[in-house]
């Protein structure tokens, strides 16, 4: 098999500037080119986005109104908004479809899924990925996955509304709510189907980084975008499996009358069989999966950002081993915190203080990522290309949310917030909006390359990023004080109750906020679809960095690389490196060093 | 600049590039991955059994009065012996499969073929003994009657040996029958009906002096508390309602019923593995015959299947530990 494998490598060598006679099913549909694979993640990724995007919009319009007639709720929501009403159940599926959408198929899937694909060959130097066609089946399951869950928004009963925690008893039971009926079975499938795809999706990541880095690319020379996508496919393999032990146990559960999560439970006048279960112990399978979770969506996010921010500071990123040291840290730390999402839920209290400890932990690796990133901006030339902006708009909001986790990871603090608006704004900017610009800034850095050269429009993405920079925090800062008012989250409405009456302006504001930053999309959108068919073509390096993606053709061929594959000889930050002599840079007139360069003479030989 | 003659810095380095760092092929290494994977799938069933079995720790079925049977021998009491002996055939077949490696590593076509062949048959037995204990699981031997709070409560006789229901039941007229597609609507048929109701039971229990009832909680000495002649008639009258004989996803005449859901599960996710692995096994089998791997020069996909073997087997003996022996 090896020797076989190796004879295929050569092979291509041979023939990689042959185009491959491909039809138009082998070349767009049913690829096992990774950069084909990486813009079928990006596309489904996008499109889901957008859905995701609609759905809380909708629900963001109750809340500022409720229950306030809407004709765009009839058009979209038809018999769940009588009289353009929308009706409470509705409100929940919105809610759980929205989370279930955001973290798991654009973030997940749309993040590490695209980027991972397109920069992990193209930035070790390899032909392309281990197996291109469990990479294929791995988005092909994703694509599935997404189908069913967006079929499942067509259910009579209604799709999924449990919160896309989906905690038993209610999610297990079609007699508390319609929504628990088919709706969810479908969700449960949708997932199991997804976790199948992420893990055949990592396997390829972490073998393809490690059997097959070009010579001279050890492991200190990779690029830290690798390095988050390896650790991330890490993670993605020993976490998500636990989500599949706790999905099949509900399935039993909820199918074939099995007890895991239920006990002692009657309902609608009628005493169900069930004994001795717990829910507890889902959250604990759950949340052993979901607060992985958090650093799959993030990791790639972060790696994504230092590549961008050095390159455009011009300067090499500070302290390069200290942010591998961080990404191992936060990635073994994020295994052993997840108790800290169930300190309500009936946990021992003396467990909720070990949690609370390890969950505190996770803010030395944070810190010291922040600290870097702001070290390596300090006094660089930088460039304020979009994906510059929303680079640095990441560093902003992984601070801002991470400063109140440390409040949500305490017990003690804990317990006055929990399940507020306060939980909603620190996720939200923590993760998702974080997470998001990562992805916009990759999609801004990497564009070029994904789409042969054509570059994004520059000043609609200076648009794009203003505007989304402060509508996010529009929406999600006054989320904090709402919270800490005691507004609990996953509610309809709170008319009901006098006491939160003065926050429904605050609320109507976040709302309006909500939609313009929503509407600001259209704008990335209509850049996104008009540059990829009229966009200018730019340089073969258009940002002068020093990865090796740039070093390959702006036409894409399968091999990526025309000819013998480059060898690497330093560390891809060399950036405004300078001689010995102090008198220019490394290359004179040239402030970068691509890592493809060999060591100069009159060049200090540093260690990294 | 030519490239070929300046060095990288990395020449001679393990992880320095252009280098399988352990040695092992991006296949072997994907199945590596694999079962990590599928380890912590694992791992998540048998940690949420210890945690709901924990719940019932006083009053979780002693394994030696559940699994009791072995073919052709009816009515002996056999703790563990059959389980003992399918779990001897499954390390044996891992065995096999070492085996049926090594001779791959030294291009032995014939070797390969009889231990892969050797595997197979022992992987077969196993899961075709899965399925005989669960059918004596999902039968049961004894009977018992279950109170209206879902506990279990089984009899014995003056030596403190269970007795089954059938054996002193009474028989009373009953009109009872069990309903079927053809009388009900085909989704609410009943898969089986008990073979005596619970009046029959109690009326038995009664003429029989001897007989007393055990309840599902453990003495301190790790034994099922047994009631007195007098509590066990009281019992019996007030908190019976009505009569379970085997196991089912609802009930169980062991006990608990997570006990049983448990065991169907995670026994049954395993025996899937183990099937799937037999499927696998067989489809590797004949590309040996074919001679698939002799022409490629290596049988490497004999070794990943090998490893996906082991992994299942290894699985096995967890399982094995934590519902029989523990």
């Amino acid at each position: 098999m090896s020797a076989n494998a190796t004879a295929l490598e050569h092979a291509h060598d041979d023939h990689a500037h042959h185009d491959h006679h491909q039809t138009f099913i082998t070349k767009y549909i049913f690829s096992t080119d990774h950069k084909m694979i990486s813009k079928q993640y990006l596309i489904t990724g996008l499109i889901m986005g957008f859905i995701g995007i609609a759905m809380s919009i909708l629900f963001r319009m109750q809340l500022a109104w409720p229950e306030k007639s809407f004709t765009i709720f009839e058009v979209f929501l038809g018999k769940w908004a009588p009289d353009g009403v929308m009706d409470p159940s509705i409100y929940l599926s919105l809610v759980t479809i929205h989370g279930t959408i955001m973290v798991f198929f654009v973030l997940t899937a749309g993040l590490s899924g695209t980027f991972s694909n397109l920069l992990i060959p193209l930035q070790i130097g390899a032909r392309d990925m281990a197996s291109g066609f469990l990479n294929m089946v791995s988005y092909w399951l994703f694509f599935l996955s997404a189908v069913i869950m967006c079929s499942s928004l067509f259910v009579e009963a209604g799709p999924a509304a449990a919160g896309w925690t989906i905690y038993p008893p209610l999610s297990a039971l079609p007699e508390s709510i319609s929504a628990s009926g088919a709706g969810m079975t479908l969700w449960l499938v949708s997932m199991a189907i997804f976790i199948a795809s992420s893990l055949l999706g990592s396997l390829n990541y972490v073998v393809t980084v490690i059997n097959m880095r070009t010579k001279g690319m050890s492991m200190t020379r990779l690029p830290l975008t690798i390095w988050a996508f390896f650790v991330t496919a890490i993670i993605g393999i020993v976490s998500f499996p636990v989500l599949l032990s706790a999905a099949l146990l509900l399935i039993m559960d909820r199918s074939f009358g099995t007890s895991f999560f239920l006990s002692d439970i009657y309902i609608g006048g009628e005493v169900l069989h069930n004994s001795g279960g717990s829910p507890v112990l889902f959250e604990h399978l759950f949340w052993f999966l979901g607060h992985p979770e958090v650093y799959i969506v993030l990791l790639p996010a972060l790696g994504i950002s230092s590549e961008v921010i050095a390159t455009n500071a011009r300067k090499p990123i500070f302290g390069y081993r200290a942010m591998i040291a961080s990404i191992l840290a936060i990635a073994f730390l994020s295994t052993i915190v997840w108790g800290h999402h169930m300190f309500v839920s009936g946990m021992n209290p003396f467990l909720g203080s070990v949690f609370t400890f390890t969950t505190l932990l996770i803010a030395i690796p944070s810190a010291v990522k922040a600290f870097n990133y702001i070290t390596t901006l300090w006094k660089g030339n930088l460039q304020m290309n979009p994906a510059m902006l929303f680079s640095i708009g990441l560093v902003s909001t992984f601070i801002t949310g991470g400063l109140t986790g440390i409040i949500l990871g305490d017990s003690t603090l804990d317990i006055n917030v929990h399940d507020t608006y306060f939980v909603v704004a620190h996720f939200h900017l923590v993760m998702g909006i974080s997470a998001l610009y990562g992805l916009f800034a990759g999609v801004y850095h990497w564009f070029p390359k994904m789409f042969e050269g054509k570059m994004l429009n520059k000043n609609l993405g200076y648009v794009h990023f203003w505007v989304t920079a402060i509508g996010s925090y529009a929406v999600f800062f006054p989320m904090h004080f709402i919270g800490m008012a005691g507004l609990p989250r996953r509610y309809y409405s709170n008319t009901a109750f006098p006491y939160f009456d003065d926050l429904a302006d605050v609320n109507m504001m976040i709302t309006v906020a909500a939609i313009i930053t929503a509407a600001v999309q259209l704008v990335f959108l209509y850049n996104f679809i008009s540059s990829i068919f009229y966009g200018k073509k730019g340089p073969k390096n258009p940002w002068k960095s020093n990865t090796l993606e740039w070093t390959t053709e702006l036409k894409h061929i399968h091999g990526n690389w025309v000819g013998e594959i480059p060898s690497v000889y330093r560390w891809p930050y060399d950036y405004s490196k300078l001689n010995e002599d102090e008198t220019d840079y490394v290359i004179a007139g040239q402030d970068f060093v691509p890592q493809t360069v060999p060591l100069q003479e009159n060049e200090e030989e540093m260690n990294h | 600049m030519d490239a070929t003659a300046v060095t990288t810095g990395t020449e001679g380095k393990i992880w320095g590039g252009d280098n399988e760092p352990l040695k092992a092929s991006y296949g072997k290494m994907m199945m590596w991955f694999f079962i990590l994977s599928d380890a912590l799938t694992f791992s998540g069933f048998l940690a949420a059994y210890g945690f709901s079995r924990f719940k019932f720790v006083n009053q979780w079925p002693i394994a030696d009065e559940v699994f009791t049977h072995f073919p052709f021998l009816h009515g002996v009491d056999a703790p563990m012996y059959y389980v003992a002996l399918m779990t001897f055939i499954l390390i044996f077949s891992s065995v096999t499969m070492v085996l049926a490696v090594d001779a791959g590593h030294h291009m032995k076509k014939n070797k390969v073929i009889w231990y892969m062949f050797f595997t197979i048959i022992g992987g077969v037995i196993f899961v075709g003994s899965q399925a005989w204990e669960w059918s004596n699981f999902i039968s049961g031997e004894f009977g018992a009657v279950e109170t209206k709070g879902g506990k279990i409560l089984q009899f014995v006789n003056a030596e403190g040996e269970q007795v089954a229901i059938e054996s002193f039941a009474a028989s009373l007229p009953n009109d009872r029958t069990r309903l079927t597609r053809n009388e009900a609507l085909w989704y609410e048929s009943e898969s089986s009906m008990p073979d005596y109701d619970l009046a029959e039971v109690v009326e038995g229990f009664k003429a029989n002096p001897d007989l007393l009832i055990r309840t599902q909680i453990l003495t301190e000495s790790g034994e099922k508390t047994i009631l007195s002649r007098e509590a066990s008639l009281a019992k019996l009258e007030s908190d019976a309602v009505g009569v379970v004989q085997g196991a089912n996803l609802v009930h169980n005449e062991y006990g608990p019923p997570l006990f049983a859901d448990f065991f169907f599960f995670i026994t049954g996710f395993h025996g899937f593995h183990v099937f799937s692995g037999v499927i696998i096994n067989i489809i590797i089998f004949i590309n040996v015959i074919l001679g698939t791997y002799e022409r490629r020069g290596s049988y490497e996909m004999v070794e990943k299947v090998g490893l996906y073997w082991h992994f299942v087997d290894l699985v096995w003996v967890f399982v094995f530990t934590f519902f029989y022996l523990v």
